[in-house]
């Protein structure tokens, strides 16, 4: 076997696209990209969306998705260019000595089959091993990544199994047919933090047990920088950085890579709580219809005027749920809120256009928040002739300063949501709830949907427009980073309940309750080892119990 | 925009077009009056009668530009009015929900339930048949379908994050409908109509072959198959006319439909 395993040089990758109004036409999306990957090594691929990590990656496979052609370049495996191999050596090595993790193993088991089936398929196809000797593999695999009961796992259907698990099982999948590479892509993306951190280990455990090759596929560089030996940071289908790990991140060279390794690192001055709360909700209590158990149970906290409330949680811990609640979407079970002095009644249709107009929402997706067929001036004039009776001149003039404010100007202003980009896309969004002018402004995962640099400018930017608009955001948010960055106070809800609530400086500050501390050590830190710290910790003080 | 459109589309376009024109023109246009007796029963065509003459000796030419006429303006009118009231249904009891969804719902799976062909030849067999009282029929009996699909499409709409922000924005059920849902449901309906109206063509002929349609002298393609349909046994070509403007109608209005289904979903924004 010759040293390097998986060589890549010059490769380009081109694709056809359908712009509205214009003919179809090529366009490249990866321009000449080139790395070695040794047996047993991890290649961290990192960049934002839209840089071609993922399409480097499946051509490592000669696979090239819906469209996308791999128009130059060679693609080196175990010594020959699968670029010109035929088809059916591509199958051998398809399965056999490259497989693939995909971000969401949800999407990717096929519910009807049972997870042992799925997981056997390649390497039995392959005629690596016999059903018998594959399925033997495939519960050590279980074991070693850490699944329960793995000797029956398999068993199971893949709803049968959380999300975790199901993707530890797609890694077992992927590992099961002895491959010289995997390709891992996003593997950890779709999961909680505290999720994230068990899956991440069983997975570099598993590459380190059976010496596989990795290409590891993220955009976040703290996760990648855990695992790998290499990283290699892409932008636009250009690399902009090739090195050790070690040289990423403790001494990037490029500006690019710089401001990856420094991205939210946000200062936000802790305010004082004030006597007037702008909203208090007392004892909430909530359950959907036809659900027998409260989602939320007996919540109480409270936002400041001009101040931030983070709410943290993982999915399913009713932060949401609050929102809903708040917006008058879900009329509680029990406990009441009041917003600037008043009470709000339950429902939507029991609230006067002043509630309405002063408590504003922005949305996690904002390419589904705005209407597709309305252009950016509707979008954001109708809240102004709507509340303000604005018309003519008068609205196009606040549309304008409003846009202004979102730093996006004028030019925008008859623009669609498509032809905006995803940050673009949530600064609208901001407008449209300014236009409102709240006293405040649910934030639902406003960022959770973007790149690292984009998020953070739209972070700074709410930061900016508190200061000069004296808005309060409640802030709902799975991101601990994006918590420190911009809250005054934080409530980290469990299960329906608050579990930890007060102000950030006491919220962050040890002693900790059980969860806050699972969850605040689980939030990936950008620096080598973390992830041994962090379980080696764990380790400890499970045995100190 | 008409520089790029696509050759079958253009070619929709025009039979669609002549169709119309010669529909809208017909006095203007037909050599002859519509139930006037020009010559003998069933004579070739010839210079005088470019497709020959029909069962009493009226020239087929006229009598199939009159009956296009009758057929494309009741078809057109019943489409119209049942999407009218289908949609605006289906719209409303999507926004709306609960018990209004249901029963509207319901009511409207019952009349799908009975044939709609047999639930028109029963009703117009009780009240007088006259072109109003059939469009009205037709349009109403069809109005299911632009409900069904127009209450499927908007159901999806409505729970998209625009419209629960015009929700609390505050904004009221005719906003909703008519700004945030009806202009992201019109691709797939203006499709549909397309159809509705082929469908249309082929329920008032079949309504006027079996005699509850147009009534006589009015001419109507369904009709002129009627009135000449004994004529085929003795090798007279006169009751396929209709037969083929029926179907060239249809495939035009059906290649025109396409294309405006491609253009509306590849809008800037569309849904796709």
């Amino acid at each position: 076997m010759s040293d390097t395993l998986l060589k890549v040089r010059d490769l380009k990758i081109g694709a056809t696209v359908y712009p509205p109004g214009e003919k179809p036409h090529d366009i490249e999306i990866v321009h000449g990209v080139s790395f070695d990957l040794a047996p047993g090594k991890v290649l961290g691929l990192i960049g934002e969306s839209g840089a071609g990590k993922s399409t480097i990656g499946l051509a490592s496979m000669a696979y090239g998705r819906g469209g996308v052609e791999i128009t130059g370049g060679e693609v080196w495996v175990n010594g020959r260019d699968i670029l010109k191999s035929p088809l059916g050596d591509i199958r051998k090595l398809r399965g056999g000595e490259v497989t693939y993790v995909s971000q969401s193993a949800a999407a990717s088991f096929n519910p009807a089959k049972k997870i042992m089936d799925q997981v056997v398929e390649a390497a039995v196809e392959q005629k690596k091993f016999s059903r018998k000797e594959a399925e033997k593999r495939a519960r050590e695999l279980f074991a070693k990544l850490g699944l329960p009961d793995p000797d029956n796992i398999g068993d199971r259907y893949p709803h049968q199994v959380s999300g975790g698990q199901l993707q530890r099982c797609m890694t077992a999948l992927a590992l099961c047919p002895e491959p010289d590479l995997v390709v891992f892509d996003e593997p950890t993306t779709a999961l909680d933090v505290t999720t994230q951190i068990d899956v991440l280990m069983a997975i570099k455990e598993a590459i380190r047990d059976t010496g596989v090759a990795a290409l590891y596929i993220t955009h976040d560089l703290a996760v990648v920088a855990q695992v790998s030996d290499d990283i290699m940071v892409l932008k636009m289908g250009n690399t902009v950085e090739y090195g050790s790990t070690d040289q990423i991140i403790n001494k990037p060279q490029e500006e690019y890579t710089q401001a990856l390794v420094s991205v939210r690192s946000i200062e936000h001055e802790e305010k004082q709580p004030t006597p007037d709360p702008v909203l208090s909700v007392d004892g909430i209590t909530a359950r959907y219809k036809g659900l027998n158990f409260d989602v939320l149970h007996n919540v109480n906290v409270e936002l400041h005027p001009g101040q931030t409330l983070a709410v943290v949680g993982e999915s399913g811990s009713g932060k949401s749920t609050l929102a809903r609640v708040i917006t008058g979407l879900l009329p509680p079970s029990g406990g009441e809120i009041t917003f600037a002095g008043r009470k709000l009644s339950a429902d939507l249709a029991g609230r006067s256009r002043e509630d309405l107009r002063e408590l504003q929402m922005i949305y996690q997706m904002a390419d589904v928040a705005m209407n597709p067929r309305q252009t950016v001036g509707t979008i954001i004039g109708r809240p102004l002739e709507f509340y303000f009776g604005m018309r003519g001149a008068e609205k196009r003039k606040r549309i304008i300063e409003l846009l202004d404010e979102i730093e996006l100007g004028e030019k925008f202003m008859d623009r669609y949501p498509a032809e905006l980009s995803g940050g673009q896309k949530q600064r609208v969004c901001i407008a449209r709830s300014l236009a409102a002018k709240p006293k405040m402004i649910i934030c639902d995962e406003v960022t959770s949907a973007l790149d690292p640099l984009v998020a953070d400018g739209i972070l700074k930017l709410l930061l900016d427009l508190q200061k000069i608009e004296d808005v309060a955001y409640l802030f709902i948010t799975h991101d601990l980073a994006t918590v420190r960055a911009i809250s005054d106070s934080i409530a980290v809800m469990y299960q329906g309940r608050v579990v930890r609530y007060g102000p950030k400086s006491e919220v962050l500050s040890p002693p900790f309750d059980d969860y806050t501390d699972l969850l605040l050590s689980s939030v990936p830190e950008m620096h080598l080892g973390w992830l041994e710290e962090v379980v080696a910790h764990r380790k400890m003080e499970s045995a100190g119990n | 925009m008409m520089k790029n459109i696509p050759i079958s589309a253009a070619i929709g376009l025009f039979f669609t077009g002549t169709y119309f024109l010669v529909a809208i023109a017909a006095p203007l246009i037909a050599p002859y009056g519509m139930a006037e007796v020009v010559g003998d029963v069933w004579e070739p065509a010839s210079a005088k009668h470019l497709l020959g003459t029909d069962n009493i000796g009226r020239d087929l030419l006229t009598r199939m530009i009159y009956g296009g006429r009758t057929t494309i303006f009741i078809a057109a009118a019943a489409t119209l009015l049942s999407f009218l009231t289908g949609t605006s249904l289906g719209l409303l009891a999507a926004v709306m929900g609960g018990w209004a969804d249901q029963v509207l719902s319901r009511a409207v799976d019952l009349v799908m339930s009975i044939p709609t062909l047999i639930l028109a030849l029963v009703i117009l067999a009780i009240v007088p048949v006259t072109v109003p009282i059939l469009i009205l029929v037709m349009g109403l009996l069809d109005a299911t379908r632009p409900y069904r699909l127009s209450r499927s499409v908007a159901v999806d709409i409505n729970v998209m994050d625009y419209v629960e922000a015009a929700k609390l924005r505050g904004e009221g059920r005719v906003w909703i409908i008519f700004r945030e849902i009806l202009p992201n449901a019109l691709s797939p309906l203006v499709a549909e109509f397309g159809l509705r109206f082929i469908f249309m063509v082929l329920f008032i002929s079949t309504l006027s072959f079996l005699g509850l349609g147009v009534q006589p002298p009015l001419a109507d393609w369904g009709g002129i198959v009627k009135e000449n349909k004994d004529g085929i046994v003795y090798g007279i070509g006169a009751a396929l006319y209709p037969a083929v403007a029926i179907a060239t109608l249809a495939i035009s209005v059906n290649l025109v439909a396409d294309w405006v289904l491609n253009r509306t979903t590849s809008l800037k924004g569309g849904r796709g």
